[in-house]
């Protein structure tokens, strides 16, 4: 669903990614894993259409969208829900919410979508009024998801969406993720929690320096030795 | 009397605060200074003496084709000029925007000439009588519209989809980018709606003053001194600093010296800087 091909991208003279390939497949999860500074956010960033790539190819759903800006990305039904969260802290939760759906393929159906993820995240609901900034980080998380579903993505990329969160919203979170694959959502995985990640996906990538150095089942990168001495520590 | 300056103050302080709105939601939503902004106000001005004196249409009435023209104008500006400015260096906006300035105040000093253009309202002397305040009736309107558009402008931006986009926008731009909203337009429509305000503004204040190519600057850093004392990006603040420093040189004017006015002005700004520098309604950083 999600075709990347050969992507090279720089900063200015530092290249943050070399010849990067991945595929995620419809209805799967896959999960990125590499240390920091590895390049995943580049990766996501690139598909976004947020950072330019230098060279190669992005294709979703078949359509060539190297290039495109990222409003007309996120049109097609390639949602993000970012590093960072980057939320509109000034601003009302519900105000949050409703600007996820002002996308042109969302904006009829904002009112459904409201309700579902008020269904599916109670505490926004009840929480709609007030400023963004002043929720916990558990809820900013929550309302990052919430405002990337009002989109109505069709695969969501996650950049590490446990980060800072206590070990309890952890599980929370990935909860949430498997949830969402259940009811068919198609899933790029970003995230500090090897084991995990690697545990829920069906397609994994080890990205080192820029380069995916590695590709398999979820298994087989939590079996491999390279993997469990970088970073599970075993 | 004194009453009476105040409340003369307050009306044409109204007028100031939507002149200032326009500065304050530019720089508020793309950090961008319109140094141009007194300057194209003064093109209002003219343009409504025009209609005025070549269409005999009311400042009151062609305040509203003007306001349209100013922001498709303002749309234009920003896609083709101003754009590939916004992530450059400050002085690189600078040198564009007082580029923008000199050509105007020369464009109108070379078509309407150095001399003050009046636009002459057959109730220009009228007044009511409120109690016992004398108020002009011409200064009476011009600052119910100002409210009016005030009112409406504070309205887009809090309840439209639009307006909470450019809020958006304004405050997480890597958010704004992440969920698809086209900032380009944003921005563009941004610009718009400043310079419509601005050129609204122009249009009211030439009810009550004349036009001429040299007030350009003085509006320039009147608006600064207005959005400064109010608090930088917000909104209501451009408003209440609009009507306090209305009043403020109303009150030099009958107390002191008319010539006395913008130095009171400025010794407010330097006590709001000194007490609040936040200004009145701004949020600390
Ligand atoms: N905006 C930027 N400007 C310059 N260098 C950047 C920028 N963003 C990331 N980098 C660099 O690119 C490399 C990859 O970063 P990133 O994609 O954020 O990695 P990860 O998300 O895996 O931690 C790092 O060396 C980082 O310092
Ligand atoms: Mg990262």
């Amino acid at each position: 669903m999600l075709d990347v091909e050969n992507l090279d991208l720089a900063y200015g003279d530092s290249r943050a990614l070399n010849g990067v390939s991945l595929s995620v497949a419809a209805g799967t999860i896959t999960s990125v894993v590499g240390g920091n500074g590895a390049g995943k956010t580049s990766l996501i960033r690139a598909c976004a259409g947020m950072v330019p790539a230098q060279g190669g190819r992005i294709r979703f759903d078949g359509t060539d969208i190297t290039g495109w800006a990222p409003h007309r990305i996120c049109d097609l039904g390639l949602g993000q829900v970012a590093e960072g969260r980057q939320i509109f802290p000034s601003l009302p939760v519900l105000d949050n919410l409703e600007l996820g759906a002002a996308l042109p393929r969302a904006r009829k159906a904002a009112k459904q979508s409201l309700e579902k993820v008020f269904a599916l995240f109670p505490r926004l609901a009840e929480r709609k009024a007030q400023r963004a900034g002043t929720l916990s980080g558990g809820e900013q998380q929550m309302l990052a998801i919430g405002r990337c579903l009002m989109g109505l993505p069709r695969l969501i990329m996650f950049d590490e969406p446990s980060l800072g969160l206590a070990p309890a919203v952890v599980k929370e979170m990935f909860a949430i993720i498997e949830g969402l694959h259940r009811d068919g959502m198609t899933v790029l995985l970003v995230e500090q929690n090897v084991v995990h990640s690697l545990k829920i996906a069906h397609h994994a990538v080890l990205l080192e320096n820029g380069v995916a150095a590695m590709a398999g089942t979820g298994a087989d990168l939590l079996a491999d030795d390279r993997v469990r001495q970088a970073y599970l520590g075993l | 009397m004194i009453l009476d300056q105040v409340v003369t103050g307050l009306l044409t302080g109204l007028i100031y605060g939507l002149l200032a709105l326009g500065l304050s939601v530019i720089f508020g939503v793309m950090r961008i200074v319109n140094f141009a902004h007194g300057e194209m106000s003064v093109v209002a001005m003219y343009a409504a003496w025009a209609a005025a004196r070549y269409l005999g249409l009311d400042p009151l009435l062609s305040l509203i084709p003007i306001a349209a023209i100013f922001f498709g104008a303002g749309y234009l500006l920003q896609r083709g000029l101003i754009q590939p400015f916004v992530s450059r260096p400050d002085y690189m906006q600078f040198i564009l925007l007082i580029s923008v300035a000199l050509i105007l105040t020369n464009g109108a000093l070379l078509v309407f000439g150095p001399e003050a253009r009046g636009i002459q309202v057959d109730y220009a002397f009228d007044s009511y009588e409120i109690g016992t305040f004398l108020i002009d009736k011409v200064r009476l309107l011009a600052a119910g519209a100002a409210l009016t558009l005030t009112g409406l402008l504070l309205a887009f931006f809090r309840f439209t989809l639009t307006g909470k986009a450019i809020r958006a926008a304004a405050d997480n731009r890597t958010g704004a980018q992440v969920i698809g909203l086209d900032i380009g337009k944003l921005y563009a429509v941004t610009f718009g709606i400043g310079t419509a305000s601005l050129g609204a503004a122009g249009v009211l204040m030439a009810l009550l003053n004349d036009a001429i190519p040299r007030l350009g600057p003085e509006l320039t850093l009147l608006s600064f001194v207005i959005v400064i004392v109010g608090g930088l990006g917000s909104m209501t603040g451009a408003l209440a600093g609009g009507v306090l420093i209305g009043v403020s040189e109303a009150l030099a004017g009958t107390l002191l010296q008319p010539s006395l006015k913008s130095m009171f002005s400025f010794a407010l700004l330097v006590l709001i800087l000194l007490l609040r520098p936040q200004g009145l309604l701004g949020e600390r950083s």
